[in-house]
């Protein structure tokens, strides 16, 4: 099983021509109580760097990204009634969208679980 | 996801500089000084805390100041051209709310003011302001005292605010009788064996104290009350969250120099003889607002969704006519859904009219709400 990160802390774990998408422990734990999440249309076709979906803590509202192009597939509805589960399982229970890739060499441009953790060391 | 931006300005440090750090805040930036936003428990923990035990709030960056003259009536008569709240008649002891207005009735910072109890303070009235405006609020009273009137900035003391249902059994077990103060009344009081000086008063719209307490006691002041298991550490984050269901204005947001105190639903701060007898800065307009009503209003607001419409979301009528913007807005943990302020015309702004919030791009819908959105529970 493969994961990705981009540097704006989203993750994509990529399942067979597909990936779930959400945000990173490090990201979540930035935000504080998530409280609002705004998820994308199933079927909506997203460029890489695309605003995916909007997360809203007590404090601000941020933006997440398509970490990769292609078509959303399913989102977790789950979130529109207990967003507080992206603070308590951000790799689990906590995804956002399952996004059906249109180019997988873009993962190539993403960081590895390892790099992301470096990264994350780097910033804080 | 976007990171906040940082900047590298050198930050001041309140006298409880080490205790924040110590709890585990995390610190950030505000008004020029290095405050905590949130503890480890977070900031829906820390609203909640409040609203059902007592949060400890560190606001030692807010100005803290006294204006002196050789007797009440002279110093309150000094504020007075200032301000339009009645200060000459103030008990002792007694504590206002009040503006600073501009010329054209524009408010330049929003303040307390305290008439203190002691022969020794006779002739003394102690003021807090906004610690983002302090310089400008110090300078533009200094310029206008009459001979006589001092200006005296509090630079060594530190204010703590403990605010909820269990704050004033917890002054009780620290030995003080300062919950013999009623709702926005103030004086001397030992907390823990330290001199302070303790209003009832706040900013989450609980029952609650302010205590001003001299720098070097602030932190034994700090520790003495944490060591209450009914007293947690709160910090700006839910600080916030807690005004703005309380339906309290939040300066440079709510209310800055493009709003006066009519159009901010603040005449409850304008008494009577001030109302009438005007000699305030922009009395004209804002006796005229009084008359015949302000053309814009600030009311409340209710997103009927579960999407947060926050500060500069533009309102619209149902049909798409722009009609004001939001001036504060999030999610409010005691509401548990969306709640803000800003300002409207006067013809939408009605308790329940229909607006909509452009949120995103989208017409988000919402109705204009009573404030405050968690009740007022002050000890009266």
């Amino acid at each position: 099983m493969t994961t990705r990160y981009t540097k704006d802390h989203e993750y994509i774990r990529i399942e067979g021509d597909a990936g779930i998408v959400g945000i990173s422990d490090y990201a979540q734990g930035q935000l504080g109580d998530v409280v609002f999440v705004e998820l994308p249309s199933v079927g909506k076709t997203l460029s890489k760097g695309d605003e995916a979906a909007v997360v809203e803590s007590v404090k601000a509202a941020s933006e997440v990204y398509a970490p990769v192009s292609g078509e959303v597939v399913e989102v977790n509805s789950e979130l529109e009634a207990s967003p507080g589960t992206v603070n308590e399982d951000p790799a689990g229970r906590g995804w956002f969208m399952k996004i059906r890739l249109t180019n997988e060499s873009e993962l190539d441009g993403l960081m590895t679980e390892e790099q992301y953790g470096e990264f994350v060391k780097s910033i804080s | 996801m976007a990171e906040p931006a940082r900047s590298d300005e050198p930050l001041l440090k309140t006298p409880l500089h080490a205790e924040h750090v110590a709890c585990g805040a995390r610190m950030v930036p505000f008004a020029g000084y290095d405050m905590p936003v949130q503890y480890p428990a977070g900031i829906l923990t820390e609203h909640n805390w409040t609203r059902e035990h007592a949060g400890l709030f560190d606001v030692s960056h807010m100005g803290q100041a006294a204006l002196g003259g050789p007797d009440h009536e002279t110093t309150a008569r000094a504020l007075e051209a200032l301000i339009p709240a009645d200060i000459v008649n103030l008990k002792p002891g007694q504590q206002r709310y009040s503006q600073l207005l501009d010329e054209n009735g524009g408010i330049l910072d929003d303040l307390m003011v305290t008439r203190p109890t002691t022969d020794e303070e006779e002739g003394y009235i102690y003021l807090v302001v906004n610690a983002s405006m302090k310089e400008a609020d110090y300078a533009h009273i200094q310029a206008r005292l009459p001979h006589g009137v001092t200006l005296v900035r509090g630079e060594d003391r530190a204010l703590l605010a403990l605010q909820g249902p269990a704050a004033e059994g917890v002054l009780t077990r620290l030995g003080s009788n300062a919950a013999s103060l009623s709702f926005m009344m103030s004086g001397w009081f030992e907390i823990a064996g330290l001199r302070c000086h303790v209003s009832r008063s706040g900013y989450t719209g609980e029952d609650g104290f302010e205590i001003s307490v001299k720098a070097d006691d602030a932190a034994a002041l700090w520790r003495a009350l944490l060591a209450d298991p009914e007293v947690k550490p709160i910090g700006l984050g839910a600080r916030d969250s807690l005004r703005l269901e309380a339906g309290l204005c939040l300066y440079g947001h709510d209310i800055d120099t493009t709003t006066s105190p009519i159009e901010a639903g603040l005449i409850w701060s304008i008494q009577k003889r001030r109302r009438e007898e005007g000699g305030f800065p922009g009395a004209e307009r804002i006796q005229r607002e009084i008359k015949d009503g302000a053309a814009r209003v600030r009311v409340g607001i209710k997103p009927e969704g579960r999407a947060p419409a926050r500060e500069g979301s533009v309102i619209t009528t149902p049909d798409g006519r722009e009609v004001g913007i939001v001036t504060s807005g999030g999610f409010g943990p005691t509401v548990n859904g969306p709640v803000a302020m800003g300002y409207v015309s006067k013809d939408v702004s009605a308790v329940g009219t229909d607006l909509h919030l452009i949120v995103r791009g989208k017409p988000l819908p919402a109705k204009v709400a009573a404030m405050p959105f968690a009740p007022h529970r002050y000890k009266r």
